[in-house]
């Protein structure tokens, strides 16, 4: 790791000023994914801003019945709270699947967002990635890509979002309070393009507060369904996060959003088009995934998922019907 | 001379136990060492060329570095040879090779330091795939650790165009890596003489105080390997790694203790890993699967550096019966890391294959898997001719049979399904030989009546110190804790490394002999060396057998596989101690579970080595993978094997798994994977070939 | 900005371990593991991976399971951490410790102070009704419950079926 320095501010205002004082600064929540970075060699600051004590680290309810998180909120009190497990089931079941039970009690709401992705290339810096430097190639498009894009990829990069809490929180509509701008959490994160090294749109010193559910009555009917190569502790090969409304067999409302398949957690608005008004039958349901995995461009060795996450996406909703 | 056997067959907890759950014992990278240095590994980022420069300029100028060490200034190593020809040259054989180090006063000054060192290769073009058709396969003169490379019996080729049935199918395995959950790691310490002492993660003291004094061009009595409780090594910290002799050169430069931790993602290309194969096997028999050809010719890996000869096809000319049979090994250096042993070398991916092929037979024949087995038991060694001291293959299927519930099991392949979930069963033979090697010990009488024996052998989770604490016991007549047996350091004489499940055995002997000669005697000390007993042993073939039972569940929509029950049953003799001998047959057939179902080295050709090199891509066996899992053993009494009447257990667990979970899961969907592991994208893409109810 | 490339940045830093306070001054680069193993001369946690994926490091961080590779020294100042050295008192084992013992839930030791740090902390979070991966309604201290819960905490040698016999047996 190269040397550092380390503050702890005592309020948001002074940690936004010591990032904007210098670009090679980061902000510093759980660390599970920043030291491991640093660790690698991929992620070099000069210094680290504390923020753990500046952010808020509660979960309260909004005045219109949803939920409003503060980024410092960690990712196991987030999956124990009761009005999650209450209300949003699915999210609390997105949190337990992802990473380890120590991991998830250091790591942050907001960090949790701003993890980077597993590819095996990114992750190792004597192997070149446009997404550490831009230009430098793309090894993963013809290499080892089992577990990446078969979504929104580009030829300059196609990695994948490895959280299992954005997938949730992006099915919820949720919304991403920054020091700056509050904006659609499925707005935070970008497909590749020809920018891989931008995950999201955040501006430097941008530092993310809180992140809102709006209410979801019908998302008490909820869940999240991970599969991964081993029983536990392993990232997702694909992942469905849905909430379903249905009555008298009919959908009626319905979010949906896929983890594992791109660069962003995907929201699958084309199948929930697709699903309001449709009766609640594995056919509607597949016929739904069809269309929103009409788009889905798979690579030489992920091909896979396409009746992975079909048959997840039809599982899922059929247990929830 | 059989002595009253009170120790021998309890279940004592082991004798460490305390100390491991109090955070005490200690491990190479732990031992307190005043002013220690840090080094950290610099590895080469091409897979085949030479280094034209290295600039060491701007890691020396980080604070703290004290120095960088390579080829360009390091002492001239005259007897190192392969891997441990350390900064000898400025070839580069592999990509990970290490081609420099780092030293500092600080763990975090030498790992930054480490990426500042700026090398420039003159880059070659690699070969690094192993194929079966590749044109610079060769014969290897012998394979590991002293087999004749090929053998044949018969007509084979005209056995098996005259067989009534056939099977004809190739299997192909991944590099497997040990992944030890104890890194690597040495500690170098020079005394002021010229004397080394290395604290090292070695399954072997003797042999490493052996190695590491040749290496350095030291008479060995100046060297002392030291090594009380290694976390764990599977074959891996059998040979001297690297690491130690970069600590000791290290150390030297810098004029303090140096220690060096392998990293995990290092570890992958530094430690030794298990090679790619690929294997063919081809079966003749009659109809009722009687075999009457067996043939299994294997292709494999080594490095340019040294030669490395997996024993793939050694264990098919011992396991079945039939008139003819063929075995061959060949090999291509490739421009890789040297493999070298993983749990069961030979044995392992062999009968993963042999197994698979005979499940294939009984499903081409129509007979039951356990029934073709128990039809081609073989009387004798079928390639020596030599009887087996004792081999009870049989009795472990049909108890196993008779345990798991395999009377009733319907045959059919996937015609079982609960929802979206196919299940299914398998079985699979195993096997390991029961060796011996020459050892020292010494047993020493203390005034106050407590006994002391000494044995360079190596605890690496076996329990060893444990069980050669029983047979100390028994052989003194006294109670276990009045014994206390010290292992782990090259002081204690010589002494096999712990590999070939041979440890027991090869210290026992010399430990029981040691301890015998002691209350004969009469005197206060004994010493013994039994290399001449052990190596005047009569002619039979040793093994140890069992039979390994697994019922998988194959997710139609997903492509997951679970394992709800796994069982081994074995046969091994006398069971030195129930409690840590079952938690080395259901740790092998864990790690068997990983190797089926999870881990592989993924290679990318274009750089040239394993691009998966941490725990978080390389998949061993989690909690969640493993649920009812357990290993019984039948009583067998051979007294042609050692005083103990044992056989070695620590590899046998892992050896039938991979083939019994892959013909369950044939079982569960009808589809035949031949290749490891089944990982669930692979099984997903099968199963969607395939229509099921 | 710096004095030279590469020099280290350190800081003064303060927590208390097994129940002892400690200062020290440590290179902001330090990990909780390091400084526990090469400047506290506690080396019962383990360094297996270095990089979160392996367990072998967890240890106690203000009562909660923790990977302490991860875990930056200098941003845990004032922290209390608990490491396998200071689960038992004087001297004796505590229940969970001699589960182990008793069931043979290690083999060659290493990963075993993070399986009982890990073990210590789930125990707790389960009587705090937190839910797992695998729960359904209420949360009760099963074997499923357990494989789940441990699973990151890796074991090469395969103990994992004792070690859920001997966590269950401990456990509330």
């Amino acid at each position: 790791m190269k040397p550092f320095r380390y503050e702890r501010p005592q309020d948001a205002t002074a940690a936004a000023a010591l990032l904007e004082r210098e670009p090679e600064a980061t902000f510093l929540g759980g660390g599970t994914n920043l030291v491991d970075l640093m660790r690698l060699g991929v992620a070099q600051p000069s210094l680290l801003v504390d923020v753990t004590r500046v952010v808020d680290d509660r979960v309260e309810e909004t005045a219109d019945g949803g939920l409003r998180i503060g980024a410092g909120v960690r990712n196991s009190d987030l999956a124990a709270h009761p009005l999650v497990r209450e209300r949003y089931p699915l999210l609390s079941s997105a949190l337990l699947h992802g990473a380890s039970g120590q991991l998830r009690n250091l790591a942050t709401t907001g960090g949790n967002l701003l993890q980077r992705t597993r590819c095996v290339y990114f992750q190792d810096v004597t192997r070149p990635c446009n997404k550490r430097e831009p230009g430098s190639g793309c090894p993963a498009r013809e290499g080892e890509h089992h577990n990446l894009a078969i979504l929104g990829w580009s030829e300059q990069c196609v990695a994948t979002h490895p959280s299992d809490m954005a997938v949730a929180l992006a099915a919820l509509d949720a919304v991403v309070h920054t020091s700056r701008r509050s904006l659609p959490l499925v707005d935070l994160h970008r497909l590749p393009g020809d920018q891989p090294q931008h995950d999201t749109v955040l501006a430097h010193g941008e530092l993310i507060e809180a992140v809102e559910l709006p209410p979801l009555p019908f998302a008490r009917r909820s869940r999240y369904v991970k599969v991964r190569e081993r029983a536990s502790f392993a990232f997702a090969t694909v992942s469905v996060a849905a909430a379903l409304d249905v009555e008298d067999e009919v959908v009626r409302d319905v979010r949906l959003a896929l983890g594992g398949v791109a660069h962003k957690p995907w929201r699958a608005t084309r199948a929930e088009e697709a699903l309001r008004g449709s009766p609640a039958s594995a056919e509607a349901f597949a016929a739904a995934a069809d269309a929103e995995l009409a788009e889905a461009r798979p690579l030489r060795d992920n091909a896979y998922k396409l009746p992975l996450a079909r048959n997840v996406v039809v599982r899922t909703l059929s247990e929830l019907a | 001379m059989s002595i009253a056997a009170r120790s021998i067959g309890a279940s004592l907890n082991r004798i460490e136990g305390r100390e491991k759950v109090i955070g005490e014992a200690l491990y190479a990278y732990e031992h307190r060492q005043d002013d220690v240095a840090y080094a950290a590994i610099v590895q080469a980022t091409v897979a085949k060329g030479r280094i034209r420069s290295l600039d060491g300029s701007a890691a020396l100028a980080v604070p703290g570095v004290l120095a960088v060490l390579s080829h360009e200034d390091a002492p001239s190593l005259g007897d190192a040879e392969g891997e441990l020809a350390l900064f000898q040259s400025d070839r580069v054989a592999y990509r990970g090779q290490i081609v420099a180090a780092v030293v500092a006063d600080s763990f975090e000054s030498a790992r930054y330091a480490e990426r500042l060192v700026r090398i420039d290769y003159e880059e070659e073009p690699h070969d690094v795939e192993l194929r079966a058709d590749h044109p610079r396969l060769y014969k290897p003169d012998q394979v590991n650790p002293t087999y004749a490379t090929d053998t044949e019996q018969g007509d084979v080729d005209a056995a098996l165009a005259a067989a009534e049935v056939t099977v004809d199918t190739t299997y192909e395995t991944p590099s497997f890596h040990n992944n030890p959950m104890e890194p690597h790691a040495s500690l170098a310490v020079w005394d002021g003489d010229g004397g080394l002492t290395v604290y090292d993660s070695t399954q072997g003291s003797a042999p490493a105080r052996e190695t590491i004094a040749r290496v350095l061009g030291l008479e060995p009595e100046r060297v002392r390997v030291v090594a009380p409780h290694v976390g764990g090594g599977f074959g891996s910290k059998g040979d001297v790694r690297p690491q130690a002799i970069l600590a000791a050169l290290a150390a030297q430069a810098v004029g303090r203790p140096v220690k060096v931790a392998v990293t995990r993602q290092q570890m992958f290309d530094v430690t030794g890993y298990r090679t790619p194969i690929v294997q063919r096997v081809r079966l003749g028999a009659e109809r009722d699967g009687r075999l009457t050809a067996i043939v299994h010719d294997v292709f494999e890996q080594t490095s340019t550096l040294e030669e490395f000869a997996e024993q793939t096809a050694v264990v098919t000319r011992m396991m079945y019966a039939s008139r003819t049979r063929r075995t061959t090994h060949r090999l291509v250096a490739l421009d890789v890391p040297t493999p070298s042993w993983m749990r069961a070398p030979g044995e392992c991916p062999g009968m993963y294959a042999l197994e698979s092929a005979l499940d294939e037979l009984a499903v081409a024949s129509g007979v039951d898997p356990i029934e073709v087995r128990i039809r081609n038991e073989p009387d004798l060694d079928p390639e020596s001719g030599v009887p087996f001291s004792s081999r009870n293959l049989v009795a472990c299927l049909r108890v196993g049979a008779e345990r798991f519930g395999w009377a009733d099991r319907d045959p059919t392949p996937g015609a079982r399904r609960d929802g979206t979930w196919l299940s299914g069963t398998g079985v699979a033979s195993s096997t390991y030989p029961a060796r011996r090697r020459g050892s020292q010990a010494s047993a020493r009488r203390e005034a106050d009546g407590r006994f002391v024996v000494r044995v360079a052998a190596a605890d690496i989770g076996t329990g060893a110190r444990t069980v050669l604490t029983q047979v100390a016991a028994d052989a003194l007549e006294v109670e276990p804790e009045r014994v206390t047996v010290e292992v782990g350091d090259s002081a204690f004489g010589q002494a096999p490394v712990a590999g070939g499940s041979a440890g027991t055995a090869s210290w026992g002997t010399a430990v029981h002999r040691a301890c015998r000669q002691l209350v004969e005697s009469g005197d206060d000390e004994a010493r013994v060396d039994t290399t001449e007993e052990v190596e005047g042993q009569e002619s039979y073939s040793r093994h140890a057998f069992g039979a390994q039972f697994v019922e998988v569940r194959v997710n139609a929509e997903t492509g997951e596989v679970r394992v709800p029950r796994v069982l081994g049953v074995f046969a091994a003799g006398t069971i030195v101690n129930p409690k840590t001998a079952r938690s080395q047959f259901i740790g092998g057939m864990t790690m068997g579970l990983g190797m089926a179902l999870l881990e592989e080295g993924i290679l990318d050709p274009r750089f040239g080595d394993v691009v998966n090199h941490d725990l978080a891509t390389y998949h061993v066996p989690v909690y969640a993978d493993v649920e009812q899992i357990d290993a019984v053993w039948i009583d067998e009494e051979d007294d042609r094997l050692n005083p103990i009447g044992s056989k070695g257990i620590g590899e046998i667990g892992i050896v039938g798994t991979a083939a019994a979970v892959a013909n369950a899961v044939h079982h569960a969907t009808g589809v035949r994977f031949r290749r490891l592991p089944l990982r669930l994208d692979r099984v997903l893409t099968a199963l969607n070939g395939v229509r099921h109810r | 900005m710096t004095e030279s490339p590469g020099q280290a940045v350190l800081v003064e830093l303060s927590l208390r371990v097994n129940g002892e306070e400690r200062s020290l001054v440590v290179d902001t680069r330090t990990s909780l593991l390091d400084l526990l193993r090469e400047r506290l001369g506690l080396t019962g946690a383990k360094k297996g991976c270095d990089h979160g994926q392996c367990g072998a490091c967890t240890v106690l961080i203000d009562g909660r399971r923790a990977n302490a590779c991860l875990a930056l020294a200098v941003a845990h100042t004032d922290a209390d951490v608990v490491t396998v050295e200071g689960l038992a008192a004087n001297g004796d084992l505590d229940p969970l410790q001699r589960a182990f013992v008793e069931h043979d839930a290690f083999q060659c030791g290493y990963c075993t102070p993070g399986q009982l740090c890990s073990a210590t902390g789930m125990l707790d979070e389960l009587a705090d009704g937190w839910p797992s991966a695998v729960s359904e309604g209420d949360v009760e201290l099963t074997a499923a419950e357990v494989r789940e819960r441990m699973s990151g905490n890796i074991c090469r040698c395969g103990a994992y079926a004792n070690l859920v016999a001997a966590i269950v047996e401990a456990g509330p």
